[in-house]
């Protein structure tokens, strides 16, 4: 094995608390209690421990991490750690005041989730009633506040038509940056795969609008669209490559490779409890199960595209191809390739069914 | 003659990397290594000094002519700028 990379990013998913319940949430379908999440000083190390080993960016995500009553306590640790702080939220549970904690502690920088652009759809699909007005309103202080903002909207078939407004939307609130990124099939999206995945057509038409966008020198937004890579000819290069630039940490200490490897069957995950994060991204199994080039096998092993693409998505190997261990069912090399052409005639809008919400939290 | 005075905005700092040795740019979503020329370029950027007072400073530290100094340091904010990790005012 060539020698381990320094990971760059971490995301602490600090609890599956969650006012919405959106269709299309990449949570695991078992959600950890509030009783089992890491406390304070645990995170705190956490942290540290994440600087230590090369950690430049920490996403501070959930569930929503504003349902965390000592976020600003953690942002603080973070910041001591040197850390750059993201929050990645709905809005829901930001009060104004939390705002002002939160910027007292050094907060970087938000990301602010849109369901959708009108009040009627975005509160149907995050099911939470007048939970877009109050978005509004979280984003009106934070540009009063004067943090950076960059908008995260999810799109899927029944908003990619709004693409347009979305963008109008965004630059309206001051943001500086927007992810267009389309819903990825992991935990509860995948399933609301077929009420969820565009069409061709949808996508060709945001693809288009996207590049005009991007050319328009008065547009003031960095703009980062995620297609649905269903559509695409080669698979994403999940994390950067499995193990080499990113680690996730589950509400309960869990260290994962990414949000979904928990749906990898017999995968064992070790906790920051017991080991010291170095360890874990250096020395577990499930850091170096997929690490590298090593792991893989024909059509990847002898690709020309091996060490860009990394082979695609190991869960979505898993979940099409039934084996994490295959070539990415999207890529046009895989023999699995005719599995997703199949999904993709399977989504017609006439045929929708109704969607399935997330769970919430219990106890 | 107007000279526009760049500043990193907020959520946009420079932090020595300890672990790696080497200064970085950090912003939303973006870390960037940045090289000892770069690192220089921004460490004249201090959100009083416009273009022309950041090349002269470089160009005394590094005893380089101006008119080599010059392309390179717009080019290097200009493209900071393109990412939206520097703003300029006034000019």
């Amino acid at each position: 094995m060539a020698e381990i990379p320094l990971p760059i990013a971490m995301l602490a998913e600090l609890t599956h608390v969650c006012p919405l319940a959106c269709p299309y949430c990449s949570n695991p379908l078992e959600l950890t209690k509030r009783s089992a999440e890491l406390d304070t000083e645990t995170w705190a190390r956490v942290f540290r421990e994440a600087a230590e080993i090369g950690v430049l960016q920490l996403h501070l995500s959930g569930g929503e991490p504003a349902s965390r009553r000592d976020l600003p306590d953690l942002v603080s640790a973070a910041r001591d750690a040197g850390l750059y702080t993201n929050l990645i939220t709905s809005g829901i549970g930001l009060t104004d005041r939390r705002l002002e904690e939160l910027d007292a502690a050094g907060l970087d920088h938000v990301q602010l989730s849109l369901q959708g652009v009108k009040a009627e759809l975005a509160d149907r699909i995050g099911g939470y009633r007048g939970g877009f007005d109050r978005k509004m309103a979280v984003a009106s202080k934070i540009a009063e506040i004067g943090f950076p903002l960059t908008i995260n909207a999810v799109m899927h078939r029944e908003n990619l038509d709004d693409l347009a407004e979305t963008l109008a939307l965004a630059e309206r609130l001051g943001a500086r940056r927007i992810e267009i990124a389309c819903v990825q099939f992991h935990g509860w999206a995948s399933g609301n795969r077929a009420a969820l995945l565009p069409t061709r057509e949808q996508v060709s038409a945001a693809k288009a609008l996207v590049a005009e966008a991007r050319a328009d020198p008065g547009c003031p937004m960095v703009i980062d669209f995620v297609p649905p890579d269903y559509y695409s000819d080669y698979p994403k290069a999940c994390m950067g490559g499995w193990g080499s630039t990113g680690l996730n940490v589950t509400p309960s200490g869990d260290v994962l490779p990414c949000h979904a490897a928990e749906s990898i069957p017999g995968m064992v995950f070790e906790n920051v409890a017991s080991r010291h994060l170095g360890e874990i991204w250096r020395q577990s199994d499930a850091f170096n199960a997929y690490r590298g080039t090593e792991w893989m096998a024909e059509p990847c092993r002898s690709c020309d595209r091996r060490e860009i693409d990394f082979g695609g998505c190991r869960c979505q190997a898993l979940a099409i191809a039934g084996d994490a261990a295959a070539t990415d069912p999207v890529c046009r090399r895989a023999p699995t390739r005719p599995l997703v052409e199949a999904m993709l005639s399977d989504a017609i809008p006439e045929t929708a069914p109704e969607l399935i919400y997330r769970a919430r939290v219990s106890g | 003659m107007s000279d526009p005075v760049p500043f990193l905005p907020r959520g946009v700092r420079r932090h020595f990397d300890k672990v790696r040795g080497c200064a970085v740019l950090l912003g939303p979503e973006r870390a960037l290594m940045l090289d000892e020329i770069s690192d220089a370029i921004l460490g004249a950027v201090d959100g009083e000094r416009g273009l022309t007072a950041i090349c002269t400073v470089l160009a005394e530290t590094y005893d380089a002519p101006l008119d080599v100094i010059r392309p390179d340091t717009e080019a290097f904010l200009a493209d900071l700028a393109g990412k939206r990790l520097l703003d300029y005012r006034g000019g």
